[in-house]
């Protein structure tokens, strides 16, 4: 293997075609007559229907048909939801509102017409009698007796989880001291910038319908679509064109999803629905939604003996997907970067009069790592220690690796203290310690915050998945010596083209060029689990990689038939199988074999490879594809497979720190430093790795001091815009400085751990601590994100 | 109730009928094709649509196609020339400016404008010009390298 590619900063293979404007996302898509639908959603949170009527829409010209919850009911199988606990409540889920709504932007009736104004037109003619029913938004109030939501239930709790090792009790009661906090984690919409948006063509005389969806698991998708509309799945075929983001909110399977391949069975013509951003907010998945107690317990040297966090998750009105095992995800990584002997997650897990929650980036570990870390700061202030002495007082050593949590999780590799120091160095920590303290004595408020997590990503063996965690890839080598490969995963920004490229152009000793990776389409691409929990890499990777080790093996075996050597004797060495290893130095790319124009038409060339001492790989595939001299007993082609199936999760890590210094006057927070030290193993591109770094940090930021999914007493969502509902703008970041530890994973032999979500799950304490930080001299120590400006004023003036 | 409107798009000149309510960003796409122009808001609060009428980069989906009657629009198909990237497509491919690329064609022709009225911006005027622009993947840091990219670019030839 050369390393030409990995590990280098290599530009992306995506990116012409988009920053052209020539990529085609799910509405750039266009068939001949194409019909498109339009929403009637809820606009109350919970009411009865007396009726629908559509009769003025119906007889509007332009309208083709409309579908109401009686139509589709008992014709569309229900939402899914993958969650797999004990005693778990599932509401039936239809697509569209039978006889109650239970949240605002609840899908009540779906128009198709001729073009999406019609469409939209005549869905302001549908009239819903609705009769009022008492709604329930605060999940402590869903949990204590509020008016229960499903009828088939007898209060509002899906499901209550108690977990952990090591005896809590114990823990408590040995302590020198305890610190306790209640923590909020307000829900916060993904908003990728792409809405969602699906494009259903039926087929008649195949019937087959293919569906282009903007999704992240176009296969399980399909699978789940196809029990949803009672269709043989592999009449079924899902491509995800390009995806403009997800982020979570696209590992989901929605109503919509499902509603528009089965419109266009009934229609037999192509139907397509394109979320707005008001739908977005309000039908979408959200993220977060934790009301939580921390408590820590501890010894007077700082000395972590137990931690217990009982929280209220607010599932909102229905399951999607994932929503009921997010917060399961927050209880596996309370023991964060820290040895703690017992800890305790005591869930509670309610329904509300809102939009389901479930996977939104982090997906239930930023909750766990903001309260593990807010919680470290809190027993740093009552102690009055550093907070960075605190956190490096309880790291297991590097030698302690595999290092087994009271949350059962077994932590693959790391060296925390590594990137504690290297992030306090970059930052200058004493020197911006006595800064700090400079700065308070002229009535300055600097604040600097620390946050040394550790999260779990490549998701992940599948005992521990609800529908298998392993990922798959096919790579070939065609007959003209180009290579292809087909990965299970479904990325949608974050670079896989060009990173899987890297990864096949060095083991294979070819020029990137010659790579292609297809991904996203059921009919072409063998089946995978998709692009979430920062696993693209270290599972998808790690196929592409064993697949090529295994086209490898069979090249070698075509290799030494035809050069007529002992197997020992040929090698292979920068692209080429040689005879003698010494023969092959002259290292490099090899010509295509053949040359651009000169193919013969409608056959393929002769190989001309008698009585040579070596052969390149494109040669090796052309005889591998005549098959007219391949070793006994070989198939001809040259194409493997692999289904890559991690034994272990792998388990990222990092230190981030924040300087903020606060405008006495206004209360705005200023950025003075933000510095990022990650350790996410080995690190195919160093580029996307920063590009995924500085998205997830701003996704914090959002969380901290911005973003909040606002529903009023009533249920009505008050921040249903991108003008209520706050992402961070460009003027809102500071200038990050990011550095790298790299302990590889032993989980796979690429040594990769995942980064998608790093900076969202270690960032929010950081940021949450430099603001508390600053306020310190006015007694704080602990705020709710999302942390105003207003708030910070309040403090200062005492209002 | 159509209107005739005769427009420039990318140096090609266009007629067509269209109902008055018909959104530019609409027209641009389903009568056009020019799908390089995305929608993300539908509020102007994204600038996913933003293109260049009359030389100003403005957000399509708040105009009307039938008040660029007689404009001259350049979308982000127009922005390369002759297979030649402009300096601030080179930037974002040159500086990891871009993830997912749906908020790019918009950031992209912003960013032109930006460099249009400011050849040498400082970093805060860059984020200050780029605030009606929104980014969920790449955090902006890569945005604003790729903008100083093409300003020293476009400051050397």
């Amino acid at each position: 293997m050369t390393d030409n590619y990995v590990g280098r900063r290599v530009k992306r293979t995506e990116d012409p075609r988009l920053i052209k404007g020539l990529a085609h996302y799910v509405d750039d898509i266009s068939l001949p007559g194409t019909l498109h639908v339009a929403f009637v959603r809820s606009y109350l949170a919970h009411a009865k229907i007396n009726s629908v009527d559509t009769g003025a829409a119906e007889s509007a010209p332009g309208v083709v048909a409309i579908y109401t919850g009686k139509d589709v009911a008992e014709k569309v199988g229900p939402v899914p939801c993958a969650g797999a606990l004990p005693n778990l409540k599932v509401p039936d889920h239809r697509v569209l509102a039978t006889k109650k709504v239970y949240f605002v932007g609840h899908p009540v009736a779906a128009v198709v017409a001729t073009d999406r104004y019609t469409a939209r037109d005549a869905a302001d003619l549908i009239v819903v009698d609705y009769e009022e029913l008492p709604v329930v938004t605060d999940v402590e109030q869903a949990a204590a007796g509020g008016p229960v939501i499903h009828d088939a239930f007898s209060d509002n709790i899906a499901y209550r989880l108690t977990s952990g090792e090591g005896d809590i009790d114990a823990a408590f009661s040995a302590a020198d001291r305890t610190v306790k906090q209640r923590i909020l984690h307000k829900r916060l919409a993904p908003i990728a910038m792409e809405p969602r948006g699906v494009l259903a063509r039926y087929f008649p005389g195949e019937e087959e319908l293919t569906l282009w969806s903007s999704t992240q698991i176009p296969h399980l998708m399909r699978t789940q679509v196809a029990l949803m509309i009672g269709m043989p799945e592999n009449k079924l075929r899902v491509i995800t064109p390009e995806v403009g983001g997800g982020f979570g909110s696209k590992l989901n399977v929605y109503a919509e999803e499902a509603l528009l391949g089965w419109i266009s069975m009934q229609i037999g013509k192509p139907v397509k629905w394109i979320e707005t951003r008001r739908e977005n907010i309000q039908a979408t998945i959200h993220g977060r939604g934790q009301v939580g107690d921390i408590e820590v317990a501890f010894k007077n040297d700082g000395t972590l003996t137990g931690l217990r966090y009982s929280v209220f998750a607010d599932l909102g009105a229905y399951h999607q997907l994932l929503t009921p095992a997010i917060p399961t995800l927050t209880g596996l990584m309370l023991s964060g970067a820290y040895k703690i002997p017992a800890i305790q997650m005591n869930i509670t897990a309610c329904f509300t009069n809102k939009m389901a929650t479930d996977a939104y980036r982090g997906a239930g570990r930023p909750e766990a790592t903001y309260v593990v870390e807010r919680g470290l700061d809190l027993v740093a202030a009552e102690l009055g220690m550093d907070a960075a002495e605190v956190r490096r007082k309880n790291f297991p050593a590097p030698n302690e690796f595999p290092f087994h949590t009271a949350t059962g999780l077994d932590y693959d590799s790391g060296d925390y203290e590594a990137a504690l120091d290297k992030a306090q160095q970059i930052a200058g920590y004493a020197e911006l310690r006595e800064k700090q303290r400079k700065a308070r004595d002229e009535g300055r408020l600097i604040g600097i915050g620390i946050s040394t997590y550790v999260e779990i990503c490549a998701l992940g063996p599948s005992q521990a998945m609800p529908a298998g965690g392993w990922e798959s890839a096919t790579v070939r080598i065609e007959p003209t010596g180009k290579v292809t490969i087909l990965t299970g995963t479904s990325p949608h920004g974050q670079g896989q083209e060009t990173s899987f490229a890297q990864i096949a152009a060095d083991e294979l000793g070819i020029n990137i060029n010659d790579v292609t990776v297809i991904h996203g389409d059921t009919a072409v691409v063998q089946y995978g689990i998709g692009t979430f929990g920062s696993r693209a890499t270290a599972v998808g990777g790690t196929a592409v990689f064993v697949a090529i080790q295994k086209l490898k093996e069979k090249a070698h075996k075509i290799a030494t038939h035809i050069l007529q050597a002992d197997a020992s004797r040929v090698a292979f060495e920068g692209g080429k199988f040689s005879r003698q290893a010494a023969a092959a130095s002259a290292a490099g790319t090899s010509e295509p074999v053949v040359p651009v124009g000169q193919a013969p038409a409608g056959a393929l060339p002769d190989p001309d490879t008698e009585g040579k001492s070596s052969l390149t790989l494109q040669e090796i595939a052309l005889e591998a594809h005549i098959a007219k001299n391949l070793p006994p007993d070989t198939e001809p082609g040259l194409s493997a497979t692999y289904f890559f199936e991690p034994k272990n999760f792998t388990f990222p890590f990092g230190t981030h720190i924040a300087v903020v210094e606060i405008d006495r006057e206004t209360g705005d927070i200023n950025w003075l430093r933000y510095v990022a030290v990650d350790d996410c193993g080995r690190v195919i591109n160093p580029m996307l790795v920063d590009g995924q770094v500085h998205g997830g940090i701003v996704q914090s930021i959002g969380q901290a001091m911005y973003e909040e999914v606002v529903y009023d007493e009533q249920g009505q969502l008050i921040t249903g815009t991108l003008m209520d509902y706050a992402v961070p703008r460009a003027s809102h970041i500071p200038h990050f400085e990011l550095d790298r530890t790299e302990t590889p994973s032993p989980v796979n032999p690429l040594g990769v751990k995942g980064v998608g979500e790093a900076g969202t799950i270690g960032a929010t304490p950081a940021i949450v601590g430099a603001i508390v930080d600053a306020l310190a001299p006015f007694g704080v120590r602990h705020l709710d994100m999302p942390i105003k400006p207003e708030n910070v004023w309040r403090i200062i003036n005492g209002h | 109730m159509k209107k005739a409107i005769n427009l420039s798009v990318n140096g090609v000149s266009h007629t067509d009928e269209v109902e008055p309510r018909m959104l530019l960003v609409h027209y641009l796409r389903d009568v056009l094709d020019l799908t390089g122009t995305h929608v993300g808001c539908e509020t102007s609060l994204c600038g996913a649509c933003t293109v260049m009428l009359d030389g100003q980069a403005v957000k399509s989906c708040t105009v009307f196609a039938v008040q660029a009657d007689g404009s001259q629009i350049t979308t982000i198909e127009g922005f390369a020339k002759n297979g030649e990237l402009h300096p601030v497509q080179e930037g974002f491919w040159e500086k990891h400016g871009l993830q997912c690329g749906y908020c790019t064609p918009g950031m992209i022709v912003t960013a032109a404008q930006l460099l249009d009225r400011n050849a040498a911006p400082s970093r805060e005027e860059i984020c200050h010009g780029l605030e009606g622009n929104l980014c969920r993947c790449t955090g902006y840091q890569h945005i604003i390298e790729a903008v100083q990219y093409a300003a020293k670019k476009a400051g050397q030839s």
